[in-house]
């Protein structure tokens, strides 16, 4: 049982997070079926917590020194996935399995299929409880230096069940809690103001009693700097609210909602490829 | 038949939920690992015995059942037993979805005590009294449906959940019923017991109903009917071999329970028999009906739970099928 190894550039984990959206683009093609821009909009951030931020052995899943890290919108889990195969816990050709029969990738993941995945989930607003029970009880026992990361999508934040969990939270304050906020404005039936407004979102959470911080969700070295600074906060639950680009990378997928819960044909698909492949026109080759 | 140990003395009457929060008590004293989380209910389910004893290991979670499971799974997941409780109507009722997702499917070992349950909630009305819940738990793969006949069983399935390493739902009820099981009363999870033997009907009850079934047999022996109460304290995993050899021996079935009688504990033994074992059969429960305000034992009598009205349901059995015969 080890940390990780050895600590990568910010250009090399921009460049793992981009290898981590074609491994989501393929993914999502060959399934038929999934979610497109939550996956690609988190790719950064599940970049910087598995190669960066995350205490965790891929060849040790169940070490108990490891952090924990739920995913509440479990719908988002092909990003989970791709980041799982890179960072080692599974073979890299598993990934095209998704959604399909008798594959460790369900649809919405299932701890009891896959080792490493800490939780069952996909129907919303459950995983900031679970993730608060997990900080309590580490608490309990007097654990340090383990910590729980929650991600929830903003959308989940229409579930009354994630403020209850919100409250319970700020009330018992375990101090290795640190929930992070998928803010990309748009949920199935539309942009999130308008299907259910969830602003002022940041003023909502430091009224319940948490520290807030908003960032870019794209920028890894801001995850970075966000979860250190979370760590330092003792005094409240952190949640780090990280404003991410729906389809983030994929110019005629970002910022629409109708992306939200589709894959990519396989035109789609090769454009997308081609896309990230180049960074979206920004460099030449297409061979890098 | 084994000894089943009974008390000599069936007058003293405690309630399930005392039973269970004893239970409790001392499954915290045997081990560490176990906690507990309330919403709001602490006293009326008969946790404040732990919560007082043990503040450091209680969760008061308010008035919020789905964060109460969804708290309790994460707490599972790092070691913890958790035991939470709130009145059944509310949980299971309210968070069946947490349940179903983060303790059933998860297979986390949460011990979910719903009390309360039945018709003789009394005053509180239909909105308190839970009549749904064992066909909403027994539905789940991997749970455990538990419904002790009386306090002192309560307080042995209690420590048998905190044993368990899979989900377990426990029903409760509010009111003090006759204590007549003793400590050496066998318990298990997953058997029934033959708690009277008889040799013309069967009656499969559960909960609060095995003692109206043990005062039916009463009644109907000097009728000369001669009653098998088998007690099924868990629904599920179902004590198949009890119920078969019963039904094989008395061709006649009857099932008793506070509750629906669709999909319950009627619903259970009506499967099994239909696929192994057609035998004449008779459910009694609350008939597709919401429950009301009312004393207990006036409710019990309105919705025909009692011990005469199931002697009626027996005789009727026993009439019919006979007249079918011929």
């Amino acid at each position: 049982m080890t940390d990780m190894p050895h600590q990568y550039s910010i250009k090399e984990l921009e460049q793992r997070a981009n290898d981590i959206r074609m491994d989501i683009i393929k993914m999502l093609e060959q399934a038929g079926s999934g979610h497109s821009a939550g996956p690609l909009g988190l790719a950064d951030i599940f970049t910087a917590l598995y190669f960066h931020s995350l205490k965790h052995d891929p060849k040790n899943p169940d070490w108990d020194g490891r952090d924990i890290l739920i995913l509440s919108n479990g719908h988002c889990v092909p990003v989970r996935y791709a980041t799982m195969a890179h960072a080692g816990y599974f073979p890299k050709a598993e990934l095209l399995t998704l959604r399909k029969f008798g594959s460790r990738l369900q649809g919405h993941p299932e701890r009891l299929r896959l080792p490493g995945m800490e939780t069952t989930s996909g129907p919303l607003g459950s995983g900031l409880s679970q993730a608060t029970g997990m900080a309590l009880a580490l608490k309990m026992d007097d654990v340090r230096n383990r910590w729980v990361y929650v991600i929830t999508s903003d959308g989940e934040l229409d579930e009354g069940n994630s403020w209850e969990a919100v409250m319970l939270a700020a009330k018992y304050n375990p101090g290795n809690l640190i929930a992070i906020v998928d803010r990309n404005n748009i949920q199935i039936d539309g942009p999130t103001e308008s299907v259910m407004p969830l602003e002022s979102l940041k003023a909502k959470w430091e009224a319940f009693g948490w520290f807030a911080l908003n960032i870019n969700g794209n920028d890894i070295e801001a995850i970075i700097s966000a979860v250190e600074m979370a760590k330092a906060v003792t005094e409240k639950p952190v949640v780090i609210i990280a404003h991410t680009i729906p389809g983030k990378g994929v110019d005629f997928m970002e910022k629409d909602f109708h992306w939200h819960g589709k894959p990519p044909g396989h035109e789609e698909a090769m454009k997308a490829l081609k896309e990230l492949r180049t960074l979206q026109g920004k460099i030449r080759s297409e061979h890098q | 038949m084994p000894e089943m140990h009974f008390k000599h003395d069936w007058s003293e009457k405690d309630s399930l939920r005392k039973g269970f929060g004893m239970g409790l008590l001392e499954a915290g004293k045997r081990n560490k690992n176990v906690v507990a989380l309330c919403a709001d209910l602490t006293e009326s389910t008969q946790m404040h015995l732990f919560a007082e004893e043990f503040p450091e290991r209680f969760v008061q979670v308010g008035v919020a059942e789905q964060n109460l499971v969804t708290v309790a799974a994460g707490m599972a997941a790092m070691g913890k037993i958790p035991f939470v409780s709130s009145y059944a109507a509310f949980s299971p009722g309210r968070n069946w979805e947490q349940i179903r997702t983060t303790i059933a499917l998860n297979d986390r070992p949460v011990k979910i005590i719903g009390s309360h349950a039945g018709v003789s909630v009394g005053p509180d009305g239909a909105t308190h009294q839970m009549l749904e819940d064992i066909p909403l738990m027994r539905a789940l793969p991997n749970m455990v449906v538990i419904a002790p006949c009386d306090s002192v069983e309560a307080q042995k399935a209690t420590l048998a959940m905190a044993a368990d390493k899979r989900p377990n739902y426990m029903r409760l009820a509010r009111e003090a019923t006759p204590v007549f099981t003793s400590p050496h009363t066998p318990f298990e999870i997953g058997k029934g017991y033959v708690f009277r033997a008889g040799t013309d009907v069967t009656i499969v009850a559960t909960g609060t109903m095995t003692y109206q079934a043990l005062e039916t047999a009463k009644l109907l022996a000097h009728k000369y009917i001669s009653v098998e109460v088998v007690h099924i304290s868990t629904i599920k995993p179902l004590d198949e071999e009890v119920i078969l050899n019963s039904a094989a021996k008395t061709r006649h079935v009857i099932t008793a329970e506070e509750a629906q009688i669709a999909g319950g504990l009627g619903g259970a033994v009506a499967e099994l028999l239909g696929e192994k074992l057609p035998t004449s059969m008779a459910r009694v429960g609350v008939k597709d009906h919401f429950g009301e305000s009312g004393e207990p034992d006036e409710l019990i009598k309105y919705f025909g739970l009692d011990a005469e009205a199931i002697a009626k349901v027996a005789q009727k059995l026993l009439t019919d099928h006979t007249n079918h015969k011929h």
